[in-house]
């Protein structure tokens, strides 16, 4: 479809408008509909960030909408204790301001990171070597406790006892691991 | 300076190597975004803690570079020239972010080009690898070697539970973002890209242009990544994108032969125009230089045109770009005067594959 105001470029905004039940139907290319500016109420030049998007995402958030009704006690102000980030900061600018916020936020940010990552919510891929190191024994040992399962599913009992006999030897080594730490 | 030595020091390995798939595939690229566990975040931090990151990250190149690279040069953003900026922005060796907006950015660079880790970005530390062709697999593991490398001294912002914890919550997890550049004319003048891209967007892919703005394609070169970081393993992701891209270029491959045998003639023509405009033209503005490439570049791959070398559209395309054609002029110029240097740059580089 073909800009109807400049009729040269593609157009890529589509509106509709309903005024006192007339409806008229609008196919504009970016450009003439920055021009139409405020009939769209599309903002300067620079346009929608990724930010503004993720900041629209996050206000339609249940727990948010609920927060905004008793902003009245200041006790219920949610804010990051390391950055002193508030949570209703965050969902204007999209952005965390330290590692600690995820914690701070926990809660409220679970269904964001679903909707972002498509109903993800659990990170399933690279362990940094040093300090990730007994999360690599952790995660070895929940894959072979499933691989256990499947084999007795399949009744492959001489297989499972040799699992489960390496299940055994990475916990205790787990558990060693965690008292040196300490 | 002569052109040849100034593009010889212009050129990235990325842009005059041919990798895997070249003829479709410009450039792979891997980004992964990490975060210094002790520090606020960039959009916060203190003048001091930013100091620090840098401090940090030149201590552990100091300590045992990464040998394996060669060399590799910090660069400190408040100590560049603007158009020095712009032209590292251009070889999308820096984001457009770290060039106008960080404080105290800074880019550590090694000498091939392949990597740049940008440092006091919107994370604190962003490792980039930019390979030639359709290499993600290859690009993936030189970054995961360099961020093994990295951790070794340097404790990263990681959570059991949602990994690697960014600025902005659309890269928790692996903080992976993984790139191709594609140049898809046979899918443009067929008119099936504007079916394609809504399909791939579906499969948790974006599509965009990655010149020119909003949903153009400059040089018909489109940008294919991931967006999903959380919940997929590195590999998984790049796997997925990779058989995406995979029929992308099966489908561009069918698309030109159909092209080929249903219009030879009209896209012969329209090839040696485009060469003719290139070669001769005295004002030329980037849109016509980006399209006239594209065709160039076309009628190479599909044997049109023959002694010329098949990087012209990695480089010209960069090359013709406003800070680049300022840098070549050595000095600022007005957009009228770009399109005369721009003419004359293509026109001289032309002449070069001549000789």
């Amino acid at each position: 479809m073909i800009c109807q105001e400049c009729n040269q470029r593609p157009a890529t905004l589509h509106f509709t408008k309903i005024v006192n039940a007339e409806k008229a139907e609008y196919h504009l290319c970016e450009k003439c509909a920055q021009e139409k500016g405020d009939m769209f109420m599309l903002s300067g030049a620079t346009g929608f960030s990724i930010n503004n998007l993720l900041a629209g995402l996050l206000n339609m958030d249940p727990t948010v909408k609920k927060k905004e009704q008793d902003t009245f006690e200041e006790e219920t102000i949610l804010q990051c204790d390391q950055c002193s980030m508030t949570f209703q900061q965050f969902i204007k600018i999209g952005r965390f301001g330290c590692a600690h916020c995820y914690k701070a936020f926990e809660e409220q940010l679970k269904p964001i990171l679903r909707r972002l990552h498509s109903g993800n919510s659990s990170h399933n891929g690279k362990i940094p070597a040093r300090i990730g190191g007994s999360l690599h024994l952790k995660k070895n040992i929940e894959e072979l406790k499933y691989q256990l399962k499947e084999s007795i599913s399949r009744e492959e009992f001489e297989k499972a006892a040799e699992i489960r006999d390496e299940i055994r030897l990475l916990e205790s080594q787990l558990n060693t691991n965690l008292e040196g730490g300490k | 300076m002569s052109l040849e030595r100034f593009i010889n020091q212009a050129v990235s390995s990325w842009m005059s190597a041919e990798g895997p798939d070249s003829d479709i595939i410009l450039s792979s690229r891997i980004r992964l975004a990490r975060n210094i566990s002790q520090f606020k975040f960039p959009i916060l931090f203190s003048n001091d803690e930013a100091k620090s990151v840098i401090h940090k990250i030149k201590e552990r190149v100091d300590d045992s570079s990464f040998t394996k690279l060669g060399n590799m040069e910090l660069l400190l953003m408040d100590e560049l020239q603007p158009l020095q900026k712009r032209v590292l922005m251009e070889k999308h060796l820096i984001s457009p972010y770290l060039a106008e907006n960080s404080s105290y950015g800074a880019c550590l660079l090694s000498e091939n080009e392949e990597l740049s880790i940008m440092i006091n970005e919107e994370d604190h530390i962003r490792i980039q690898c930019l390979f030639p062709g359709f290499q993600l697999l290859e690009a993936l593991e030189m970054a995961n070697e360099i961020d093994d490398w990295l951790e070794e001294k340097i404790d990263y912002a990681f959570d059991e539970n949602i990994g690697y914890l960014t600025s902005c919550p659309t890269n928790v997890g692996t903080g992976l973002r993984a790139s191709v550049m594609m140049h898809l004319p046979g899918l443009v003048l067929t008119q099936q890209i504007n079916r394609i891209i809504p399909a791939i967007n579906q499969l948790g892919l974006v599509v965009r242009g990655i010149y020119g703005e909003g949903s153009e394609a400059l040089g018909n070169i489109f940008q294919v990544s991931n967006q999903l970081t959380l919940g997929k393993s590195e590999i998984d992701i790049v796997e997925d994108l990779k058989s995406v891209v995979s029929q992308l270029i099966s489908q561009e491959r069918s698309a030109r032969e159909a092209l080929e045998k249903t219009s030879n003639i009209q896209l012969e023509d329209r090839v040696f125009r485009s060469f003719g405009i290139l070669s001769n033209s005295r004002i030329i503005e980037s849109k016509e230089a980006a399209r006239c490439l594209s065709d160039v570049r076309l009628g190479i791959d599909m044997g049109y045109l023959s002694d010329i070398s098949k990087n012209i559209l990695n480089e010209l395309m960069i090359l013709t770009q406003p800070g680049f054609l300022q840098q070549y002029a050595g000095g600022p110029l007005r957009p009228h005067e770009r399109d005369i240097r721009r003419a004359s740059l293509i026109r001289e580089r032309l002449k070069m594959e001549n000789q």
